[in-house]
């Protein structure tokens, strides 16, 4: 991108394309040229690990799966041009400039691991034992340079013992000047000793050392405490000083000094820098070009209200760009983006689409059953374990299949336009694809088959990788028998396939916010300003939610005067209403239809709000703690009530005071990190030390997770003279109440003993607890982990939704967040919230319950077992159900004494069919 | 004597035990290969007499998870 002209909602964009030298549209992804490409050039997508060829493809699920020609190795040769016979290789290629012209802009321009090459003491690029964590997971993947076995790269031997050094490239301001904390080399580390370990032959020893272990995010802290005590991965806490090389092994010896001072040595037979996430020059460039303020670390500056907005207007902002985060965090404000740059560009929705024609359906009733299998290699992830061409050779002896083909990566472009022909040539009428999962690609194979005139019930899977080579990766026969097995099954239910006609339903296009704090208005108005009718409900008489408790955000932002304006802009609108003091009372319909019970204000009067997307906002409060003395004594606050306090008396009349961490969080019983509270405490602790340079500051902690750019701050207390030490779980600080003031005894991790603080104040960070949501949540029947968080579809790849289709999520119903977030992901579930919204009519699935009038004997099993209370008796006095609320579970086909219900897709014959065919093989 | 391996058959729900079993593929976890799993849109979609009809002819056993 050369430059941006104009103005928000009429921008001039410049690109310039470099040259490919292979022409992406006339490329079939074959592979021909680099098989012949005489040149060996270095891989970088596997950091330099392997080699590839001049001619080349980054990695084999690139889109498009097209070839380049890498031309500062290229000799030029020609034999490339020679072998395509797509006649795709063009020598000639050049550097082309165009202008595109767009009403909005978001900048995801993405980050760089830290090259570590710098830091001599470290030994990168001087042991070739020492790699980074980038180079650690292409080690760890199956694409990678050693196909997913575990090898250090010096002699390929296996590594017994690994260590990874946390904080490289971050948290540092002496050797690299990246002061903040990168967010997700904690986890990362943890999750690649927990893989390295599964990838080992051996019982492999893995170390992690750290001065903080920050697993802020939802349930991360599980995940950490189950590699600690049920992995084994050792976590040391301490500061390396230097690694060196044993030159006659090749493993590492590291100098180190833990937590009381003491040097220590341990030797390892791989060194694993975990590298800090940073901004590339290109980017800055591109920044400076686009006249994007950037902060002193090179991300963009934002606002702490406004966190997608970067500082020219219509132009905004996702992912580390913004500040650093990890994927469930970018996805998160990928979408936040697209709401922001949408409520720009509302009135030119719609304006430019184009509609796919889909061919009519053959009709396949009347013909002879020609089933096509299509197995997939899905790259080595499934040939490396199942003997595909066997599986393949094995379909083909199966009844009614007359075609069978394998592919090396059955989803990608090429082939779809390959089978596409091959359906077409072979007159097959139903397919069966053995690869993946369904759950991910099923759709994508029935658009094939939508586009050659077949109906995409015609359709089936056999999931010979998530459910066999994947799980069976150690008994390549049994997983190849599998296979077979599976694919037997799946020809035997494609053989029954019949075509189903899909039902189309309007959508009622105003959406329902459940919860009127920050995060519910923000999605409101995300909705609202691209012009959608908005129900907010809250049960308080007032909006604004936890955040009416709160002052002001760590950056120094004035929460209470956002808020104030928030509400105005809110209840000002006319496209939102707000019904406050309300309680849902019922709920029932479908995506796009949904009717929900309200009783609203203090006269409780029913009211019915139809609507077509929920979006729970229900929110979280501050932990009431039983701990150290709460409530017993007027000196033991919250971090909120010191908050309060601040504002209203200042902090001159306090000259000690003791912070304790964790209160509420990390314990047994509630075992998440609240996120929040290690930044109140701080934020709070330097606004005493504002009012009050004097006041000694104690923060008491078990991690101090300060990540992205609050790392900053923590720095800043540090220098201020603010004492922060560390206490274990099993040893937590004794509280006891004196008439000086509350003393405070706990073991000093430095100094290795007791230390007594008699304090005028102690404030106790306590974590958040969700929400009370346990009706509400039975009233919609929707799904909470054990903490009363809502569960997400999925927790990287849909953030903001959840399961049930039309209901999504956001702000601190989901997990503690700060409300920065709670904005990002309110802005995200508005987003996603739009994709219904924004249609006037959804296509509902074939896969429903159908009742057969003439078996009916009403005897209402149907109706007592359906969950969702679909079956009713009509006037006919038989059972009716409604495709449009059914959800296709099938209870009712199962329980029905008569069967006199079936399940469109699963009929008992299709499913039986499976059951026997299995057999087959077994038996 | 050979060991006995038993045959078993898995009726699993789309939702949740089919998505468990696929997080299980994701998560390289390991285990036996003679379950066989049969994805169902909901496990109350199993006929109770899905399960006899596979025990009369020669399964071991039957899951049924959802």
């Amino acid at each position: 991108m050369e430059s941006i002209e104009g103005e928000p909602g009429d921008f001039k964009v410049t690109l310039t394309s470099y040259p490919r030298y292979i022409d992406p549209i006339k490329c079939t992804g074959c592979g021909e040229c680099a098989k012949r490409c005489p040149v060996t050039a270095i891989n970088m997508y596997n950091l330099g690990l392997d080699d590839r060829k001049a001619t080349y493809i980054e990695y084999p699920q690139a889109v498009p799966l097209a070839f380049a020609i890498d031309i500062d190795t290229c000799i030029g040769c020609g034999l490339c041009e020679m072998m395509c016979l797509a006649k795709a290789i063009n020598y000639e290629d050049n550097e082309k400039k165009s202008t595109i012209c767009v009403g909005a802009v978001i900048l995801s321009p993405g980050s760089e691991g830290f090259d570590p090459s710098g830091m001599d003491v470290l030994g990168y690029g001087k042991f070739a034992n020492v790699v980074t964590s980038e180079e650690f997971e292409r080690i760890l993947s199956a694409s990678g340079p050693y196909r997913g076995h575990l090898m250090r790269t010096l002699d390929r031997e296996a590594p017994k013992k690994i260590a990874w050094i946390q904080c490289v490239g971050s948290r540092d301001v002496n050797l690299c000047g990246n002061g903040y904390c990168s967010s997700v080399c904690c986890m990362y580390a943890v999750k690649e000793a927990m893989i390295a370990k599964e990838h080992s032959h051996d019982d492999l020893d893995c170390a992690i050392f750290n001065m903080d272990i920050r697993s802020f995010g939802k349930d991360y802290e599980k995940y950490y405490n189950r590699a600690k005590d049920e992995h084994g991965v050792r976590f040391i806490k301490s500061r390396v000083h230097t690694i060196n090389e044993d030159s006659t092994t090749g493993d590492l010896v590291i100098r180190y000094t833990d937590e009381s001072g003491q040097t220590n040595e341990e030797t390892f037979s791989m060194v694993v820098l975990s590298v800090g996430l940073q901004i590339p020059e290109s980017v800055t460039a591109l920044a400076r070009r686009l006249d994007i303020e950037l902060n002193n670390y090179n991300f963009a500056v934002t606002d702490p209200f406004a966190p997608v907005n970067s500082s020219r207007p219509g132009i905004f902002v996702s992912g580390v760009f913004q500040g650093p985060k990890d994927i469930p965090g970018s996805v998160t404000e990928a979408s936040a983006a697209a709401c922001a740059a949408g409520t720009k560009l509302a009135e030119a929705r719609g304006t430019d689409t184009k509609t796919i024609e889909i061919p009519a359906e053959i009709d396949v009733l009347e013909t002879e059953t020609r089933i096509g299998v299509f197995v997939c290699n899905c790259g080595i992830n499934i040939a490396g374990v199942v003997d595909v061409p066997a599986v393949a050779d094995y379909a083909a002896t199966l009844p009614y299949v007359v075609f069978v083909d394998q592919n090396l990566f059955t989803c990608s472009q090429d082939t779809q336009d390959k089978m596409k022909e091959v359906i077409k040539e072979n007159n097959l009428n139903r397919v069966v694809v053995a690869s993946c999962t369904p759950r991910t690609h099923e759709p994508l194979f029935q658009e094939t088959l939508q586009a050659c005139g077949l109906n995409k019930y015609l359709f089936e899977m056999a999931n010979i990788r998530d459910q066999d080579s994947w799980v069976h990766a150690n008994d390549p026969e049994a997983a190849t028998e599998k296979a077979k097995d599976l694919v037997r099954m799946a020809v035997a239910r494609a053989g029954l396939l019949k075509p189903l006609k899909e039902k189309k339903i309007s959508i009622n296009r105003r959406a329902l916010v459940i919860g009127g704090g920050v995060a519910g208005m923000n999605a409101a108005l995300g909705l609202a300003d691209q012009g959608f009718d908005v129900v907010i409900v809250e049960k308080e008489a007032q909006l604004g939610g936890l955040s009416r408790d709160l002052t002001v955000t760590i950056e120094g932002a004035d929460i209470q005067r956002y808020l104030l304006e928030l509400v105005d802009r809110v209840t000002g609108h006319e496209k939102i209403q707000v019904l406050t003091e309300s309680l849902i009372v019922g709920f029932s319909g479908f995506k796009g239809n949904f009717t929900t019970e309200i009783m609203v204000g203090p006269g409780m009067y029913e009211r019915k709000i139809d609507h077509g997307v929920v979006i729970l906002a229900t929110g979280a409060n501050e932990y009431k703690p039983e701990e150290y003395l709460y409530g017993q004594d007027y000196r033991v606050v919250t971090q909120i009530e010191l908050g309060k306090r601040l504002e209203v008396k200042g902090a001159d009349d306090i000259s000690k005071v003791v912070m304790i961490q964790c209160v509420g969080s990390r314990n047994e019983k509630n075992q998440n990190c609240s996120r929040v509270c290690c930044q109140s405490a701080v934020k709070n602790a330097l606004h005493i030390k504002e009012f009050n340079p004097d006041a000694e500051i104690y923060i008491l902690y078990r991690d101090m997770r300060m990540y992205g750019l609050l790392e900053d701050y923590y720095t800043e207390a540090r220098q201020q003279g603010i004492i922060f030490s560390r206490f274990s779980q099993d040893n937590p600080p004794n509280v006891e109440a004196t008439d000086e003031g509350i003393a405070v005894t706990f073991k000093d991790h430095i100094l290795q003993r007791d230390i007594s603080i008699t304090a005028d104040l102690l404030a106790l960070s306590a974590g958040m607890v969700a929400e009370d949501t346990e009706e509400l949540a039975s009233i919609l029947k929707l799904p909470r982990n054990e903490e009363g968080y809502f569960i997400e579809a999925h927790v990287k790849l849909r953030p903001v939704d959840l399961a049930n289709e039309g209901v999504f999520l956001c702000g601190t119903a989901h997990s503690p967040k700060l409300i920065s977030e709670a904005i990002s992901q309110a802005l995200a579930a508005a987003s996603r919230a739009t994709i219904f919204l924004s249609q006037s009519e959804i296509t509902l699935s074939a896969v429903t319950a159908r009742v057969d009038p003439d078996l009916c004997a009403a005897c209402l099993v149907c109706v007592r077992a359906c969950p969702y209370e679909v079956p009713r008796i009509n006037e006919e006095g038989v059972s009716e159900i409604d495709v449009a609320l059914c959800h296709g579970c099938g209870i009712c086909a199962a329980e029905c004494p008569a069967k006199a219900i079936e399940l469109d897709w699963y009929e008992d014959d299709q499913v039986m069919s499976k059951v026997e065919a299995l057999l087959e093989g077994v038996l | 004597m050979e060991k006995f391996e038993p045959k078993i058959l898995a009726f699993l729900c789309n939702w949740c035990a089919y998505a468990a079993a696929d997080l299980a593929g994701v998560s390289r976890f390991q285990y036996p290969s003679n379950v066989k799993p049969l994805r169902v849109m909901c496990s109350a979609r199993v006929d109770p007499l899905y399960i006899i009809k596979a025990l009369k002819a020669g399964w071991d056993g039957i899951l049924v998870s959802g």
